[in-house]
């Protein structure tokens, strides 16, 4: 398991010098936590890490989770911390007190009211689910029992939302049923595997409806087999329902779903071509003696990554192509290749040349405009990896092994692209980048900026939330990094609030062009304040990088204004609140002629303006206006 | 491997697990006579030890250890017919 990591060369050695006074600890055990830990590893990074405070040092974020559990579960603690760090994020992990996870959540004295947590995962066994319901029992007494214990879960969900506004997490239930009749347990519906199983099912359901994220073990433990997830032992003498041997993997597998959550998943896979898309080298043994395609193993190897990379495309991850080539070479297998299944317009970023591929890494991240920590690396040559690594460790590369059979299944494993999300905005993200390379040949041509503005024929489609559109939204306030002057996320049910509020302003912005639709690229969330009836709040603008430098952020606040004079508003307020990526903004609101509030500093940088919407003088751009 | 070879390496996972390098095992030691070493820590010891020795205790056998040394020469059973 967790082979993706790579081995930690002398992690007692490594560790001790993290612990040295003088040195950068938090940094130093971040780059072990890039490896492959084993248990005992994992327990001695996590003590290291110590406990975390509320505040986040640079580069890094923070969160507080409280697991509630039927099981004991401190033993997972550590490899949640662990993967966590992993991915910068800074986890105050607490456990519940064994089996009260109803109290917990349903009495306003329990230690998790005190405890506030943002996150709150459910890990909860199936015994209690099914224990009542008789092997006798026929379909519907089945479907009724398991029922109950789901809407049980669902008042529970909706009380860990209602009380802390936390998002939570409900595991997927573990199948450590015994057969008991054997194949014929499927066909008993009061069979306990069975029973189990109709219970995951169920589950999905109701989270699908709920808005709630599934952390999905039983899955997981159906890919490494349920030795390696539950051991019988380690349940008789402690209640620990996950095996400790799992716990770097269960902690992992938490730790996307948060960071998911938080909007820190890769956004981009860079490929290497040689011996990684295909078979050979195509500047040695040309287009006919590269190994690919349907008639050898190895060629159906290569095409099977090629096949998950395109489907990877088509749920909303940016592919490029990062390799030591002639360019001219490379792109024609692309464009010739009979067996090729990516093609050249499947790939937003192609570099192809002999310079260092930690430079081009750079290259591809600029040029798709998204932070350099977004993008994963895959190259069969170790020397490469080792490189890259060394050179810019906020790339992931996974460690692939040596076997090309294996690759897809390595790369999958490592789940860099956990989503918590999926909308038609995604499947379209690769058109839409590719689109962006059509725009950046009309750019080249164009005379001056402006001209190449002016031509592109622009529209911003513009109005309130549209129910359609809440789950893109969240999506965009959930993963925006860079355009985002607050980075306050905020959950589906948050927004679906925003919109249900009389009181509050939401706006949506689509862009189109000559090129095409760029989808759902910007929200704002205008907020009165109770103080101030003539006021408005900023409290999240966001917009996608595929969009910026098209004045959009002018036509958007012209239309902010306007739509809030008509609301008899008066005032704006926004802050600015920097954190590692949004710099871009930084500028943002004295650009738009707001002005710098004089009252005591805010915390952390922060920076509060104002606009008196009656000195605002329109901006003029080429965007024209089409109202949703 | 001898029974000392084992005890070494029990008082080095140990060690690791409780990030105490003062801690030295023997043969006749009883849990409660090391700092920390509580009931959940044990269960980590013995997973810990599991997979460093890559042997499989019974429940029986985990929860009646009387002593380190009774740990030692089940390791040295399960792995001397290897």
């Amino acid at each position: 398991m967790m082979d993706w990591l790579p081995a930690a060369q002398d992690f007692r050695g490594c560790l001790r010098l993290a612990l040295e006074p003088s040195s950068n600890r938090l940094e130093k055990l971040a780059a072990l936590a890039q490896h492959k830990l084993g248990f005992l590893e994992t327990i001695q990074l996590d003590r290291a890490l110590g406990p975390v405070g509320a505040e986040s040092p640079q580069g890094f974020s923070s969160g507080r989770v409280a697991i509630l559990a039927s099981a004991t579960v401190d033993h997972l603690v550590p490899a949640i911390r662990v993967s966590g760090l992993r991915r910068r994020l800074l986890l105050d992990v607490h456990v519940g007190p064994y089996g009260q996870y109803r109290q917990q959540l349903l009495e306003a004295e329990s230690l998790l009211h005190q405890l506030r947590p943002q996150i709150v995962v459910l890990s909860l066994t199936a015994r209690e689910a099914i224990v009542a319901v008789p092997l006798t029992a026929t379909s519907a007494e089945a479907d009724a029992a398991i029922g109950r214990s789901i809407d049980e879960l669902r008042m529970l969900w909706r009380k860990a939302r209602e009380t802390f506004h936390a998002t939570v997490i409900q595991q997927t239930f573990l199948n450590i049923a015994e057969p008991l009749f054997g194949s014929y347990d499927r066909l008993v519906a009061g069979a306990p595997a069975q029973l189990i199983a109709h219970l995951n099912e169920q589950l999905s359901l109701a989270a699908a409806e709920d808005g709630v994220l599934l952390l999905d073990i039983a899955r997981a433990s159906e890919r490494d087999g349920l030795d390696a997830w539950f051991d019988v032992t380690r349940w008789l003498q402690a209640k620990m329902e996950i095996a400790p041997r799992a716990a770097p993997v269960y902690g992992d597998l938490l730790a996307r779903v948060i960071a998911a959550q938080r909007g820190l998943s890769k956004k981009c896979l860079v490929l290497d071509l040689d011996n990684t898309l295909w078979g050979g080298v195509i500047g040695d043994d040309g287009p006919e003696g590269i190994i690919l395609g349907e008639g050898t193993g190895t060629g159906e190897a290569h095409l099977a990554l090629q096949r998950y990379a395109k489907q990877l495309r088509e749920r909303g991850v940016i592919l490029a192509v990062c390799s030591k080539n002639d360019p001219a070479v490379a792109e024609a297998v692309f464009r010739d290749h009979p067996e090729m299944l990516l093609r050249r317009a499947d790939i937003a970023a192609f570099v192809a040349n002999w310079e260092d591929k930690s430079a081009n890494l750079r290259r591809i991240a600029e040029q798709l405009n998204i932070g350099i920590e977004s993008l994963v690396f895959v190259d069969d040559n170790p020397a490469e990896r080792a490189r890259v690594r060394q050179s810019l460790p906020m790339v992931a590369v996974p460690e692939l092994p040596a076997d090309a059979a294996q690759y897809v299944r390595c790369l999958a494993d490592a789940g860099y692209f956990e989503s918590v999300f999926f909308t038609a905005d995604d499947s379209r993200r690769g058109e839409q980048y590719s689109a962006n390379a059509s725009r950046e040949v009309f750019l080249e041509s164009s005379q001056s900026m402006d001209d190449f503005l002016r031509g592109l024929d622009m529209s911003v489609i513009f109005g309130p939330f549209q129910t359609v559109d809440l789950a893109r939204i969240a999506q965009l306030i959930g993963k925006t990094n860079q355009f985002n002057p607050t980075t306050r996320r905020h959950s589906l049910e948050d927004v679906a609030r925003f919109v249900a509020s009389d009181r509050c302003l939401p706006l949506q912005f689509r862009l189109v062009d000559r090129f095409g639709d760029n989808g759902l690229v910007s929200a704002m969330i205008l907020r009165p304040d109770p103080q101030a009836p003539d006021l408005i709040e900023i409290d999240t603008w966001v917009m996608s990088c595929r969009v910026f430098g098209r004045q959009l952020e002018w036509e958007a606040m012209n239309i902010a204004v306007e739509t809030a004079c008509r609301m008899g508003v008066r005032r704006f307020r926004a802050d600015y609140i920097p954190t590692s990526k949004n710099g871009v903004v930084r500028d943002l609101y004295s650009a738009l002629g707001f002005t710098l509030a004089q009252e005591p500093a805010l915390q952390d940088g922060a920076k509060r303006w104002f606009l008196q919407l009656s000195d605002y003088v329109p901006h003029s751009t080429h965007i024209a206006r089409r109202s949703e | 491997m001898t029974d000392q070879d084992i005890v070494n390496g029990l008082t080095r996972i140990l060690r690791d697990l409780l990030s105490d390098d003062s801690i030295v095992l023997r043969m006749e030691t009883k849990r409660d006579e090391v700092a920390n070493w509580d009931s959940f820590a044990y269960v980590s010891f013995i997973v810990a030890v599991e997979i460093e020795f890559g042997v499989k205790f019974g429940v029986a056998e985990v929860e009646s250890f009387p002593n380190v040394g009774a740990i030692a020469r089940r390791i040295s059973a399960i792995l001397l017919p290897r």
